[in-house]
């Protein structure tokens, strides 16, 4: 056991020590995994944001009826009333125009413009909470429009369900992306160890005349593809951490003129590990493929 | 305890090195293995070790069939021999301490331990003083007897050179024949293959002589 920790200790300083002596090379290695890495990582944190933005925002099903502007006094009434007693309804609230108009100044600081209007465009409204779930949400809708006096009925949860499955959309594309990448990432390194396999003919050559077992020879490459993998992945978290920082900087400048903020989370440290845990895998595959490939050729006949 | 049954191999291509060879080599015995060059020395030295199959017969080593293996238990058959290469095949990017550290890294020896018997090795082939050193540092004759170091430091029980007087001058020759006597006399069976008739006078050994991949009888 002591033994075997030891060669494992010692194959993981060879492979460093490796890495350190092509710093070029090992540099140039990692970035290109990096990169492999950073693109589906980007889209997958912006992804993230959408859709936590989305959860945030979701309202509790709610359906907005807006009258006509002609409808009378009693209009309303009736349709508070016809509202009230409705099976389907869990808690009505009247907007009225005034209201309406009033929010609309404090909200979006558009008093200017408002003012120059001389009259308010604003209708009344309800705004409905429903019982239901957002599927009878559409026959609701429908229900309510054909009464009169009802100028217009918005669901207001149909964006968060539009933005929803985008994202998933969104999901799809990043996983092909990642799927395509990951390849990628196997390739670089299945490359990389092929080529010191021929650098190290001799060694391992030496090596194998004098009994050493394949696990032996390859245990090396096999670490360097997963270090390989490792750096690589931790580089593609910085890349990432770097370009949300940068643009959180910009973002916040311009949320800030509309009189909101709101800057991407970056990616959340189970997430973050995940990713090395990740990459390391990969490139350990791609070295073992690639060594157990290579090595044969080492055996007799 | 080695030996050979109607071992015949035939290399891709057509070329037969050996033909029905028949041999058995004792435990701590020494042997030179004779012939022009093209006479199927190295390929019966290759045949011991597993680094080829044979085409037919069977190749025993202390009781293993070493032709019929499987490829993952060829490095412990190996591991039995102290290999000696026609060219050296050292490591020139590692020291001299290095490179006879390799066998005892690989069979996975506890390392305080290993640094003692490579020192011990080194010393036996008066290298000591040169553990720092690269081999391209050394000479012709140190360089093989660097080699040697290598092939003994695990302490095989059989000893196999593959022309190790090739390269060097009468006095160096007769140096590493001195080192080979001299592992005989600790109990190691030593394998010579050479053409180097002054070798073969001056260890005295038994002798095999091939010609054409046949065993011939002098």
């Amino acid at each position: 056991m002591k033994n075997w920790l030891r060669q494992h200790g010692r194959s993981l300083t060879l492979t460093l020590a490796r890495l350190a002596r092509t710093p070029l090379a090992s540099a140039l290695n990692i970035g290109v995994v990096s990169i492999a890495l950073a693109l589906p990582l980007v889209f997958y944190v912006i992804l993230t944001n959408l859709q936590g933005l989305a959860r945030d925002n979701a309202p509790t099903p709610q359906i907005s009826l807006f009258l006509a502007l002609d409808a009378l006094e009693s209009d309303t009434r009736a349709i508070e009333g016809r509202l009230k007693k409705h099976a389907a309804v869990a808690k009505i609230r009247f907007v009225s125009r005034d209201q309406a108009l009033a929010d609309l100044k404090a909200k979006s600081g558009l008093t200017d413009v408002i003012a120059s209007l001389g009259r308010n465009p604003l209708p009344d409204g309800f705004v409905i909470d429903a019982k239901e779930n957002a599927a009878t949400l559409e026959k609701l809708r429908d229900e309510f429009k054909t009464w009169p006096k009802v100028e217009h009925v918005q669901l207001d949860s149909a964006w968060a369900q539009r933005l929803d499955a985008t994202i998933r959309l969104g999901r799809l594309i990043v996983l092909v992306l990642a799927g395509l990448l990951a390849f990628a990432l196997v390739a670089v390194t299945f490359n990389t160890i092929r080529l010191q396999i021929l650098t190290q003919r001799a060694e391992i050559e030496v090596a194998k005349l004098i009994g050493a077992t394949n696990p032996y020879i390859r245990r090396p490459f096999l670490y360097y593809g997963a270090v390989l993998g490792l750096a690589g992945g931790m580089m593609a978290w910085l890349l990432v951490w770097i370009g949300l920082w940068l643009l959180n900087d910009r973002l916040g400048s311009l949320t800030q003129l509309y009189g909101a903020s709101y800057a991407f989370r970056h990616l959340s440290p189970p997430d973050a590990a995940s990713l090395c845990v990740f990459a390391a895998t990969l490139g350990w595959l791609g070295a073992w493929l690639s060594a157990s490939r290579n090595l044969a050729e080492f055996d007799p006949e | 305890m080695i030996s050979f049954s109607q071992v015949s191999k035939r290399y891709p291509g057509g070329y037969e090195a050996l033909k029905s060879v028949a041999l058995v080599i004792n435990p701590g015995e020494m042997v030179c293995i004779t012939g022009h060059s093209g006479a199927g020395k190295s390929t019966l030295l290759k045949l011991m070790c597993a680094i080829e199959r044979p085409t037919a017969g069977n190749v025993l080593v202390n009781g293993q069939n070493v032709g019929a293996l499987r490829a993952s238990a060829i490095p412990f058959v190996r591991r039995n021999f102290g290999l000696m290469f026609q060219d050296s095949k050292l490591l020139y990017d590692r020291t001299v301490f290095q490179n006879v550290m390799l066998p005892l890294d690989i069979i996975g020896y506890d390392s305080s331990d290993a640094a003692k018997r490579v020192r011990a090795a080194l010393d036996k082939v008066g290298l000591l003083g040169k553990e720092k050193a690269l081999p391209v540092t050394l000479s012709g004759g140190e360089q093989q007897r660097l080699a040697i170091a290598r092939a003994i430091v695990h302490r095989p029980s059989i000893l196999l050179a593959d022309e190790p007087t090739a390269n060097l001058d009468a006095a160096y020759a007769s140096e590493l024949g001195d080192l080979l006597r001299s592992f005989h006399q600790v109990g190691v069976t030593v394998v010579i293959a050479t053409h180097d008739e002054q070798l073969a006078a001056r260890l005295q050994p038994r002798r095999i002589a091939l010609d054409r991949g046949r065993v011939v009888v002098p």
